[in-house]
């Protein structure tokens, strides 16, 4: 009786064991399911601030600190006399509580630090104030070019130094100065047609000095051309002032250098 | 040493970077006239006298601006601006213009002088100024005769013209054609020459006999022309300065467009000899007559290019009628219009960089321009009849002519001279006082 009580519980034993080892083999492989990555979307500026030496944290709290002066050389007269006093508060919450992460050099905080700066920034866009500017730049056409500019920070739109003007904004430029542009038809398409200007600019997009870089090029025989074609660039930017230049960003583009290339316009 | 000089390089670097400046590429403008104030040119009161007890004429220095206005306004470049918005009056804007006044009524360029008249020699004088730059550009005096008024109206515009435009201008110059009268069964044709604005009209020929092509020497004022003289064909030489005119030669058969040479020392023309018509050149000297192509097909309207080493001409060897170029001897032909159509009458452009032509195609004639290989064709203009291309001697504007259709009773026919630059759209027609057929452009008088 026992024995054939233990030889049922083995052969139990046994079978049990038999499905828990051989069947997952027989059943079909699971799907080879790539293991989930989380993405985190930051800023370019923010990454490339990153210090990564002792040297350049130094050079970035010193640019800090020249950037808190120009904040207040800078600061424009309407946000500080805003009325409302909710928009000047939030910033200031703001800016205490990214500080802190800072010190801790805590990676998951830093994801808060993107998250607030973000939304700080929404809360300036929606700023009632500003509509009405908005829809005044809208009409001169360069709405694109002042929502990007309004989406940059300060410490932001120092980064732009080497890149230049956004696409728009020179699309905007090169806009407004070829409806000022009169090309001089009597002009040899087969020469140079190169005439480059460098222009120094109020905040206000107009015109403080123009040199004409190749100025040597005037006087030289057989260059008159040359000369009514650096007359027609420089009478084209003079018609043309105030120039559509980006509302922010002037250490950018307070110096600018047009080059005018009338060739393909005279080959037609 | 080597750490130093790393160094070095870095700090180069690092200030190249500072000083990156924006750079924007202007590669397109607009080619919409250029508005020009043209002043009138002050004169005194007394000057006014004077000047009208001499050529009867009220206020000369207005005139004198009327004929440069005209003139600008006729190149489609500029667009001279009403005279009644102006603000500044003529002798104070001569002293010193008030450029927020011009730039007010949006002049960018300006235009003063003031004209005296003393010991009978009329001396004109102007100045070009530039609005927005606020700076003068050119200032010029000139003295004359008084009838001699209007040549000093086209010589300031060339002067405007050129600083302006960069390159010559071409007012100071005159308009050679075959005048026209009567009935289209009937024409009198007589050679009449007038400046290009077709002022001061002069008939050099009675009408007696038929005259055909008349060509501008680019050198000087002499013209060589096609007559028939007893039904035979005779090229003269007249000189228009002194009115004397000579036979180059009688030639045989049928002699079309004697053209000179870009030195004015010889002729080029076609005629038939032994039934086959080639290109032929005479010495103006020696009288030697030099034949540049033999070849069965009609070869004609030959033209030299500027530098006189290569002649285009029209000939159909091919089966049609096309455009050919080569060496100044007769080798090297080349065929340049290879579109659809019969091309002729091709003439070099005194740039040297086009050759106009004449096209029929489909039962209309188009006057177009393409490159001496023939490439970039482009049709300026199309109509019932036109042909006869000539350059202005900035090879800017071409002249031609255009005939109207007859209507059913034979009426109705009509010729005239029209104008058109090399953008096709500043088409115009030349006043004359009578119809007109086969425009020569000259080469600017006053070189």
């Amino acid at each position: 009786m026992y024995k054939s009580l233990i030889i049922s519980t083995g052969f139990h034993i046994f079978i049990i064991l038999f499905a828990l080892f051989s069947l997952p083999f027989v059943a079909k492989k699971p799907l080879d399911i790539p293991p989930i990555i989380s993405v985190e979307l930051i800023q370019i500026t923010e990454k490339t601030n990153i210090p990564f030496a002792p040297k350049a944290k130094k050079i970035i709290e010193k640019a800090k600190e020249e950037e808190k002066k120009l904040v207040s050389e800078q600061a424009p007269p309407k946000k500080t006399k805003k009325p409302k006093p909710d928009s000047i508060p939030l910033p200031d919450k703001d800016i205490v509580k990214l500080k802190k992460p800072e010190e801790k050099q805590n990676p998951v905080k830093d994801d808060s630090k993107v998250k607030q700066v973000s939304e700080f920034e929404k809360k300036e866009i929606f700023d009632p104030t500003d509509i009405a500017a908005l829809i005044d730049k809208s009409k001169e056409n360069i709405a694109e070019t002042d929502k990007i500019s309004k989406n940059i920070t300060q410490s932001q739109d120092k980064s732009l130094n080497v890149t230049g003007l956004t696409l728009s904004e020179e699309d905007a430029l090169k806009a407004q100065i070829f409806g000022c542009w009169s090309i001089p038809l009597g002009l040899p398409y087969n020469k140079n047609l190169l005439v480059r200007i460098k222009l120094k600019l109020k905040p206000d997009g107009t015109i403080i000095d123009s040199e004409i870089l190749d100025h040597a090029r005037m006087n030289k025989p057989g260059q008159n051309f040359y000369r009514v074609l650096a007359e027609s660039a420089l009478r084209a930017v003079q018609l043309c002032q105030p120039l559509r230049v980006p509302s922010t960003g002037y250490e950018r583009w307070k110096n600018i250098q047009l080059n005018f290339d009338a060739r393909e316009m005279l080959e037609g | 040493m080597i750490v130093f000089r790393i160094f070095f390089i870095l700090l180069l670097f690092s200030l190249n970077q500072a000083k990156a400046l924006i750079e924007v590429d202007i590669t397109r403008g607009n080619l919409n006239p250029l508005p020009v104030a043209v002043s009138p040119l002050f004169s005194e009161d007394e000057t006014n006298k004077k000047i009208n007890d001499k050529i009867k004429i009220n206020n000369l220095g207005e005139e004198i601006s009327i004929v440069i206005e005209n003139n600008l306004r006729a190149t489609g470049l500029f667009n001279p601006l009403d005279k009644k918005a102006f603000l500044q009056t003529p002798d104070l804007a001569h002293l010193k213009p008030r450029f927020e006044d011009w730039t007010l009524i949006k002049a960018q360029a300006l235009i003063t002088g003031k004209v005296k008249y003393d010991d009978n020699k009329l001396r004109v004088e102007f100045r070009l100024w530039d609005v927005l730059a606020a700076k003068e550009m050119i200032a010029l005096a000139f003295t004359t005769v008084p009838t001699n008024w209007r040549r000093i109206g086209h010589i300031i515009s060339d002067k405007i013209y050129e600083r302006l435009t960069g390159e010559k201008g071409y007012f100071d110059t005159r308009i050679i054609y075959v005048a026209e009268e009567g009935p289209k069964t009937k024409r009198i044709k007589k050679l009449a020459i007038m400046d290009q604005d077709g002022a001061n009209t002069k008939y050099l020929t009675l009408g007696n006999e038929l005259v055909l092509t008349p060509r501008f020497n680019p050198t000087n004022q002499m013209v060589t022309y096609l007559s028939y003289f007893k039904n035979l064909p005779r090229v003269y030489l007249l000189d228009i300065e002194t009115g004397i005119q000579e036979v180059v030669g009688d030639f045989p058969g049928m002699t079309f467009a004697p053209r000179f040479s870009p030195n004015g020392k010889k002729i080029i023309m076609s005629f038939a000899k032994d039934g086959n018509s080639d290109i032929y050149t005479m010495d103006l000297e020696s009288r030697i007559v030099e034949r540049i192509t033999n070849h069965p097909s009609i070869d004609t309207s030959p033209s030299y290019s500027p530098d006189g080493e290569f002649i285009t001409f029209n000939s159909d060897r091919s089966g049609f009628q096309q455009i050919y170029v080569m060496r100044k001897n007769g080798s090297d032909v080349k065929r340049i219009s290879f579109g659809k159509g019969l091309y002729g009458t091709p003439v070099w452009s005194p740039r040297g960089d086009l050759i106009a032509f004449t096209k029929l195609h489909k039962g209309k004639f188009y006057i177009g321009v393409m490159r001496t290989d023939g490439t970039g064709e482009r049709l300026l203009t199309e109509n019932y009849y036109q042909e006869a291309p000539s350059w202005s001697p900035n090879g800017r504007v071409l002249i031609f002519y255009r005939e109207t259709k007859t209507d059913e009773k034979g009426d109705g026919f009509s010729a005239k001279l029209w104008s058109i630059d090399l953008t096709g759209y500043n088409e115009r027609k030349v006043y004359t006082e009578t119809d007109g057929s086969d425009p020569s452009w000259s080469s600017l008088l006053s070189n």
